[in-house]
């Protein structure tokens, strides 16, 4: 097997966008938001559709559906679907693609009709599917509940509060404060996310991330054409990427986010950065236990220490550890699968592009994502600078 | 009996003795031949080691609460609630399954993690018996 650490720095991510419009958009297909994502990331890039060669996206479809929508004849096609993390993987995958010389410019697109539901292609399981058999006679009601399970068996072992579940909803609301494209800008107290209705116990509303209509694209290429385009690029360092199960029933220890853990191992090692050299982390943050659980896998606190790294708003501005800079899944953009907006944001941190949100001399980013039901994990170790 | 409101399993052919177990208020999990080992949910192949050589076994229908959640804004229409009790019991024989705590309070300060439990089955529908669970002591 060859070393994948050779790979360091080998692509870029060269542009990035959101859809003109985020939040509720019930003039706009899924499809639409595809669109205005993959035509602002482009624009972004200085390239044109004709120079994209691949086509990377997740839904409940064909891989090919973008490109048809799009208009792309690529010679590429990627619609690995692992959740909401997909697209970070969809950076690796076409990081070896690219490496191997079968595609060049890799088109990276999302678009979810999350909240409107305007052209959005079937979702449906069959009643004897085992999501149906096994989970849903039971009253296994979505995320929320499948989330509050691992949330309870992580207090119940560690000792985690909901005080410090909280304090993540209400950094990431301070960081939407700053950010003009972010859902909900209001002031926020961990009082407030305690008082708010109790959607799946131990979890609040307020722990529970937005449901909104959105889209956005990131452009992959090699480092060699990438020195040849305006922007400044944002150099692949560290991937990964692991699965371990779909259903929450099947969650191989509920206190603990085994994927995460593999993924993270493998892109610090490809990256060959150390923990202190994260300037900024984008962290899926689809409920407040979910950065909370990901922090301890990928190692930048111990096991069960999550919470405490989190308390006193160390994740906010002005904290040592700012994560979510843009506002998060919890206060800026959820369609449903979020892990795209981790890339767009931290290419717009490390170019220096975020305003009052950004986050001094960021250097190193990373993005982790989550899929499923802590069933899959994704992560990118990033840089303008390829060490 | 009412009309049941909520989702009702379909088998598939690698589910269906579960299922038809459970009519007969027994719960039963396949164990592989080759390795010896139980895995829930049932499946044509052991998630250990792939072997297709499987067989039925009775298990206690013990076990203990590994984790719950206690559910207010729940599956539309579903009969035990809202609030009601989404848990996952391991049971004795090891394996783990999603599962409702019933015979209780769904008060997370009534429920406590590790609590020993036992089957109860639920007869549904004439066809559908769900297994379900409650606290040892409250079948005393």
């Amino acid at each position: 097997v060859r070393d994948f650490r050779r790979l360091r720095g080998r692509v870029a991510i060269v542009g990035a966008g959101e859809s003109d419009e985020m939040g509720k958009l019930p003039n706009k297909s899924a499809f639409a938001l595809h669109a205005e994502g993959a035509r602002n990331a482009l624009a972004n890039a200085g390239l044109r559709k004709d120079d994209v060669d691949a086509v990377f996206s997740a839904g409940l479809w064909m891989g090919s559906e973008t490109a048809e929508y799009l208009g792309i004849r690529p010679r590429y096609v990627d619609g690995t679907q692992i959740g909401g993390c997909s697209f970070i993987a969809h950076v690796q995958h076409a990081m070896a693609a690219i490496e191997a010389g079968v595609c060049e410019v890799a088109l990276i697109t999302h678009g979810e009709s999350g909240a409107s539901r305007i052209g959005m292609p079937g979702t449906r399981f069959g009643a004897d599917s085992t999501r149906l058999q096994f989970e849903a006679p039971f009253g296994l009601a979505g995320p929320p509940t499948g989330y509050a399970l691992a949330a309870a068996r992580h207090m119940h072992e560690f000792g985690t509060t909901s005080e410090q579940l909280a304090e993540v909803a209400v950094a990431t609301r301070k960081w939407a404060q700053l950010n003009p494209r972010a859902a909900m800008r209001d002031p926020l107290t961990v009082e407030e996310v305690l008082a708010s209705r109790m959607i799946s116990w131990p979890l609040h509303l307020l722990d529970c991330c937005l449901v909104t209509d959105a889209g956005g694209a990131v452009v992959v290429t090699s480092a060699e054409r990438a020195r040849d385009l305006p922007r400044r690029p944002v150099y692949v360092l560290g991937t990964g990427e692991a699965s371990t199960h779909v259903m929450v029933s099947q969650m191989p220890d509920f206190a603990r986010w085994e994927a995460a853990r593999l993924s993270g191992e493998r892109a610090f090692a490809m990256a060959g950065v150390t923990h202190a050299d994260v300037d900024v982390a984008m962290f899926y943050d689809a409920f407040t236990i979910v950065p909370i659980m990901g922090l301890e896998a990928l190692g930048f606190c111990k096991e069960g220490e999550g919470g405490a790294f989190v308390a006193g708003q160390r994740t906010a501005p002005g904290g040592d550890f700012p994560m979510n800079t843009n506002g998060g899944g919890l206060s800026y953009t959820h369609t449903g699968m979020y892990g795209m907006f981790t890339l767009v944001e931290a290419v717009r941190q490390l170019r220096g592009e975020c305003g009052p949100r950004q986050v001094a001399g960021a250097r190193v980013a990373v993005c982790h994502g989550l899929g499923g039901m802590f069933s899959a994990a994704a992560t990118l170790v990033a840089s303008t600078e390829v060490p | 009996m009412p009309d049941y409101t909520g989702p009702l399993p379909v088998p598939t052919p690698e589910s269906r003795p579960f299922w038809e177990a459970a009519r007969r208020h027994e719960l039963v999990l396949p164990r592989c031949r080759a390795c010896a080992r139980l895995h829930y949910y049932p499946r044509a192949a052991c998630p250990f080691c792939l072997s297709g050589d499987l067989e039925w076994q009775r298990v206690s229908g013990r076990g203990s609460l590994h984790t719950f959640t206690v559910v207010h804004r729940g599956a539309r229409g579903f009969p035990l609630g809202p609030p009601y009790v989404l848990a996952v019991v391991e049971l004795a024989e090891g394996p783990r399954l999603m599962t409702n705590l019933v015979g209780v309070e769904p008060d997370p300060a009534r429920i406590r993690m590790g609590m020993p439990v036992e089957v109860t089955f639920a007869d549904v529908t004439p066809e559908v018996s769900l297994p379900r669970f409650r606290p040892v002591e409250a079948a005393r």
